[in-house]
């Protein structure tokens, strides 16, 4: 399945990749078939920087269940600190 | 005497949509032919591995093929797979860029020595509602869907890929098409499969549709989980039928 939905945010913050760190500046949010996780299909998620170039890129692709995981543990875990987060 | 098998496979550019240069993956039989050409669209995770992989084989059972990298101006000179990542963040291709790049990828495969002037395309998910748009758009001699969504239908509300149904410009269908589809596929849907072939009955336009049990999305995929090999080995037995007819 590609199901085309992609959902996408600006960010602020950072990510490293292969060439060390660069400034994020949004993410992509996709379920879709992976490039090299083991699955039919996969959770996407890509920290990018146009600006820089698509080599600027941080990819990771879960087992959706385990994406499902790793989004409530974000929301527990903000959860502590929910001041900064809505700051 | 055993004969002599070879194929030819490089880079190699071309002009696309509004003359733009654009990089392409071209594999070719060695021989003086004439052969028929395929333009081979890839799948939405890019010009990878797998799909050159295909291209070959196009070559190696006697067709000049070429695959336009779609992603090049937004990530010319980048790994597949950023490349794709870049792309889809941008909104994905744009439907008119599509037709041009398959206009200019046409274009290149006849002016080939060895050409025989007849050319067919295919295409993989993404690539198979591209090919619809292809074959509705420009004048081909076959055309190949392999599980194209949203032929039939709209991408869900909210998708940011400005692609949209192409029932309407079913009617310009200019040539034959072979769907080739699995059962277990939500994108397109066996459902959407029948739409799509009831309207083209009704248009009278040349069409043949296999739906395979036991398969779903991407099962000619033979580097992912989702391969069915029974399902890929007979598509590619109709392939090669449906482009020995109309590309000889």
């Amino acid at each position: 399945m590609c199901t085309y939905i992609t959902n996408k945010i600006d960010v602020q913050g950072s990510a490293k990749g292969g060439d060390g760190w660069f400034t994020a500046k949004e993410a992509s949010v996709y379920l879709d078939h992976p490039v090299h996780a083991p699955y039919t299909h996969s959770l996407n998620i890509d920290f990018l920087n146009q600006d820089l170039g698509p080599s600027f890129r941080v990819a990771v692709e879960l087992n959706p269940k385990d994406a499902v995981l790793l989004a409530r543990t974000i929301l527990d875990t903000v959860e502590a600190m929910s001041d900064l987060a809505e700051g | 005497m055993t004969k002599y098998d070879a194929i030819m496979a490089e880079t190699v550019y071309f002009s696309g949509a509004n003359g733009d240069l654009i990089e392409g993956y071209f594999a070719r039989p060695m021989g003086p032919g004439p052969f028929g050409s395929v333009v081979v669209i890839h799948h939405m995770p890019g010009y990878d591995q797998g799909t050159k992989e295909i291209v070959r084989k196009f070559a190696a059972n006697g067709y000049l093929a070429l695959m336009p990298n779609l992603y090049y101006r937004e990530a010319p000179d980048a790994e597949p797979d950023d490349a794709a990542a870049a792309a889809r963040a941008k909104g994905g291709v744009p439907d008119d860029r599509l037709v041009g790049d398959v206009e200019g990828v046409s274009k290149f495969l006849k002016s080939q020595a060895n050409s025989n002037l007849k050319v067919g395309v295919i295409g993989y998910c993404s690539g198979g509602r591209q090919t619809f748009l292809a074959a509705c758009s420009l004048k081909l001699d076959a055309a190949v869907d392999c599980y194209g969504a949203f032929v039939v239908s709209d991408p869900p509300e909210g998708a940011p890929l400005k692609v949209r149904s192409l029932m309407g410009i079913a009617p310009n269908l200019s040539a034959p098409l072979l769907g080739l589809f699995g059962k277990e596929d939500s994108f397109p849907s066996p459902e959407e499969v029948k739409i799509l072939d009831d309207e083209l009955t009704k248009l009278g336009k040349e069409h043949e549709f296999h739906i395979y049990d036991g398969a779903g999305h991407a099962f000619f995929a033979s580097h992912r989980p989702s391969y069915r090999v029974e399902a890929a080995n007979d598509g590619w037995e109709k392939i090669w039928a449906f482009y020995g007819k109309h590309l000889s």
